[in-house]
Parts: structure tokens; C-alpha cells; sequence
């Protein structure tokens, strides 16, 4: 088989390969290990010169979702914990707050050029060939099929063939569209994410996430602060539909807010679009399947995608394998079944809610407030027990209409 | 008819590109690039700008 070197060291650059995944976020590396776990040749390329960063990313994971990320890549590694975290505080427009203590560690706030690297590392010692600053800028196509993609190294271009490609290539979906699947989201279910990585601030409680409710501060959407450090924390706001840019809002709220902002520093500046729903019912064609925020699979409520990219990767994974080990490329549809079966269900039930919470007034939201307890917001924001919640809210006359949308 | 890109602004984060229907947006090396055969300048990429680069400007004189 011929082969490339891309560098005069290291790992050769096959023409051909069972696998390519595009992206060397969690999603992509998820699949590319689970591939190269059952012993498929998997190459995995991604744009940027190093996995990981910047982050498009307010970097919160819960106990559960690292629990399941473990069960695909192993034991995390200390270093890629930034802090943890046993709680979070709930702002109301109106200030009044809903606190939720765990009492002990309920998740933490990742370093995410560290962590993307490391789960990048587990799957190339599993096997696969990673090579980054390598972009992806043309699928080859026969036909309907897919069948490889074309690559640029430094400006030089390759053809590299394969019988599955992986678009893991993140919220702007670009390889499975050029191949023909339209993933394109609407600019409603896109919200626009801005934020800083901000030093020596002055934190409420450093081991608790806050985030800050209101049509005032985040239209359709709420400001975070998520603590990497005792005076350190991803301060970001993530917003839809808005005449006036993410960045305006939040600027606006660091300068309204000087007790915790009036010495502090910015470090780091992100932005991007977070899907926050519209599902895809198929994220497959003949030698592609779409994997992560590519594929919109993002929990609606709070945007996070790291736990729902590495699931997706997983399963996919386990179906492409099978796939090739048949040679029979109709069974990838069966990806799109396991992950409608698995979390497309549950994740289109909190879509539902969250186009019911990102309507509320301030008014309706302060109210909210005043009604719920801890535990209760944990479940909501888990999309859990909608039911149960419906109850409590139906006995408060202003938001009846609320509680009869959970019900 | 056209846009501006604000090129000291913009991030290179690709929201635009996530939602542009016409896939005339490319995140490139050193920024966005518009594809002016298959932008139809329906502007919904400066919706989404999260610190508003882009100006799609759909009468008047180009902008570009």
C-alpha cells in the first residue's frame, strides 16, 4: 500500500484507511478509540494546531458524565481537572438566589486543553493516527457513497480513502454537508456563546457554578461563571435570537456586577454557536456518519456536549465496526436507531422544556424562584421529573400556564 | 449590496458557519470567508455573531 510522511518522524501516513474522523474534540476521539480499540485502522485529523484549544467551551462536567467518559477512555487523569465543584447558585432577575448543595464534589470544571489532549492520546495509543493542524476541506465522493476525504498539510494536498468517514467536526457541520447530508440548524436552535477566562475575581463560593437568569442579562439564555481557581473561572453567557451581539450582554454584566469583577483580569477569550437542539432523525449516509455538535447532540438546557459527543462517538464506533466487518454499509443506519434509543428520547424531552423555560418573563422567572427548592432545580435542569415539577408550579396561580406545559 | 467582516473583531469560532444554508461560509486559517456566488446575503450569520463581526448589508452601495 502506498503510503506519506507528513513529518520525516513518527507514524506513516497510509493512502487508505477503514476509518477517518474528522475533529479531535471528545466525539471524534470516542470513535476513533472505540475503532481502533476492536483493531480498525482509524486516522483522525484535526484543523488546529493543538486538540483542545481554544475551548469553545465553559468546561463543566458532572460526577455522572465523567463516570461515563471513564468507562470509554479509562481513569481521568488528575490534570485534567481544573476544580471541583459540589454545588451551583441560582440567580432570579431579581437577585434572589436558589442555592444547591451536594454536600460533596457533584462534578468539576476541566482543563480542556489538557483533557482533549489526553482523550486525543488514549485513542492513538489505542491505536488510531492522529495528526493535527491537518484540515479536512473536501469529502471524495462515488456516486451517493462516501469514500475518503482530501486533506491540506501545510498546503499540500492528499487524498486519503476510507470505507466510513466520521464528521466530528464540531458545530460548524461542514464535511457532512459537503457531502450532502443537510445538517444545517436553524438560527433558532444555534445559540451564540461569548466568554472570558477571568482571573482574581472575587467568587461568592469558588466551589460552586453560578448562573444568572433574566431577559435583561441573557435573552433566552443565562450568564455562567464556572470556577477553575479560587479566583478563577470561565465567565461566559450563551444567548438566542437577540438584536444585540452575546458580547454586548456580557461586557454589560461584568461592569454591572463591580463586587466580583472590580480587580479582575481577562486571560482567555472565547466564542462560538452552541446547538441547543434540532435533532437530526438522520445523521447517516453510505460511508458517513455525523458524531457530536455536528450532529447537534447537545443538551438544550445547559449546552453542554462533551458527555452527549463521547457517547455518540461510542456507539458509533460500535456500529461502523460492525458495518465493515460485514461489508455491508446499510448497517450504519442503525446508529441513527441506538441514538434516538439511547439519547435523542431524553434529550428531545429537555428541547421541549427548554422552549418553554426560554420563553418565561423576568416576572415568571422570579416567581420560579420563590417556588422551587434545590433539589427541584437539579431535576429541572436535568430535564428529569418534569411531571413532579408541573405539580409544585400548578399551585401558584402565575404560573399555571408553565406547569401545564411540563405536564 | 455585500458585507463587511471585521477582521479585528471576528474570533474564528465559526458560529456563522454553523448556520449559513447555503454553506457559503469557510472558517479558514486566517478568518471567515464568504463565498460570493453562493451568499444570498439573508444575513442570517450576523444574527448568530456572538461579538458582532459581520454587517450583511442587503441595499445601497457594496460594502464590501
Amino acid at each position: 500500500m502506498e503510503q506519506l510522511r507528513l513529518i520525516k518522524v513518527g507514524r506513516v501516513l497510509d493512502k487508505e484507511y477503514d476509518v477517518v474522523v474528522v475533529g479531535g474534540g471528545p466525539g471524534g476521539s470516542s470513535t476513533a478509540k472505540t475503532l481502533a480499540d476492536k483493531g480498525l485502522r482509524v486516522a483522525l485529523f484535526e484543523k488546529r494546531p493543538s486538540i483542545g484549544s481554544e475551548k469553545r467551551c465553559a468546561e463543566g462536567l458532572s460526577i455522572g458524565s465523567i463516570k461515563i467518559i471513564e468507562d470509554i477512555f479509562g481513569k481521568v487523569p488528575k490534570k485534567c481537572f481544573a476544580r471541583m465543584i459540589n454545588g451551583a447558585i441560582v440567580y432570579a432577575p431579581n437577585g434572589k438566589n436558589v442555592l444547591v448543595d451536594f454536600g460533596k464534589d457533584a462534578g468539576a470544571i476541566m482543563e480542556r486543553k489538557i483533557f482533549d489532549k489526553w482523550l486525543a492520546m488514549q485513542a492513538s495509543k489505542a491505536g488510531a493516527y492522529v495528526q493535527s493542524k491537518t484540515e479536512v476541506y473536501d469529502v471524495i465522493k462515488e456516486g451517493n457513497s462516501v469514500r475518503g476525504v482530501m486533506i491540506n498539510f501545510e498546503g499540500k494536498k492528499y487524498e486519503i480513502r476510507s470505507k466510513v468517514v466520521v464528521a466530528a467536526d464540531g458545530v460548524e457541520s461542514t464535511v457532512a454537508r459537503k457531502a450532502g447530508l443537510n445538517t444545517t440548524n436553524k438560527l433558532i436552535n444555534i445559540d451564540s456563546g461569548y466568554q472570558y477566562e477571568m482571573s482574581n475575581l472575587k467568587l461568592k463560593d469558588s466551589k460552586k457554578i453560578e448562573i444568572f437568569m433574566g431577559n435583561e442579562i441573557a435573552p433566552r439564555g443565562y450568564v455562567w461563571i464556572f470556577p477553575k481557581g479560587k479566583d478563577v473561572a470561565n465567565v461566559g453567557i450563551g444567548i438566542a435570537m437577540s438584536k444585540k451581539p452575546a458580547r454586548y450582554y456580557l461586557d454589560k454584566f461584568i461592569e454591572e456586577n463591580p463586587k466580583i469583577f472590580s480587580e479582575s483580569s481577562i486571560i482567555e477569550v472565547n466564542s462560538g454557536g452552541i446547538p441547543v437542539g434540532g435533532f437530526l432523525e438522520n445523521m447517516v449516509m453510505d460511508g458517513l456518519v455525523v458524531v457530536g455538535d455536528a450532529a447537534h447532540q447537545v443538551n438544550p438546557i445547559h449546552g453542554g456536549g462533551m458527555k452527549e459527543a463521547t457517547i455518540a462517538g461510542n456507539i458509533a464506533g460500535e456500529v461502523i465496526y460492525r458495518a465493515i466487518k460485514k461489508n455491508n454499509m446499510s448497517i450504519l443506519k442503525k446508529y441513527n436507531k441506538l441514538w434516538w434509543k439511547e439519547r435523542g428520547k431524553h434529550l428531545r424531552k429537555v428541547e421541549r422544556l427548554r422552549e418553554v423555560v426560554e420563553k418565561l418573563s423576568d416576572d415568571e422567572l422570579n416567581k420560579l424562584a420563590d417556588v422551587l427548592k434545590g433539589e427541584d432545580l437539579i431535576e429541572f435542569s436535568r430535564g428529569e421529573r418534569l411531571l413532579k415539577l408541573g405539580k409544585i408550579l400548578i399551585k401558584n396561580p402565575d404560573l399555571i400556564q408553565l406547569a401545564k406545559k411540563l405536564m | 449590496m455585500g458585507w463587511t467582516i471585521d477582521r479585528e473583531k471576528c474570533l474564528k469560532c465559526g458560529a456563522c458557519v454553523s448556520v449559513c444554508p447555503f454553506l457559503a461560509l469557510e472558517l479558514k486559517d486566517d478568518g471567515i470567508k464568504i463565498d460570493r456566488n453562493k451568499c444570498t446575503l439573508c444575513g442570517i450569520c450576523e444574527k448568530v455573531c456572538p461579538v458582532g463581526a459581520i454587517k450583511v448589508n442587503k441595499g445601497g452601495k457594496s460594502a464590501r
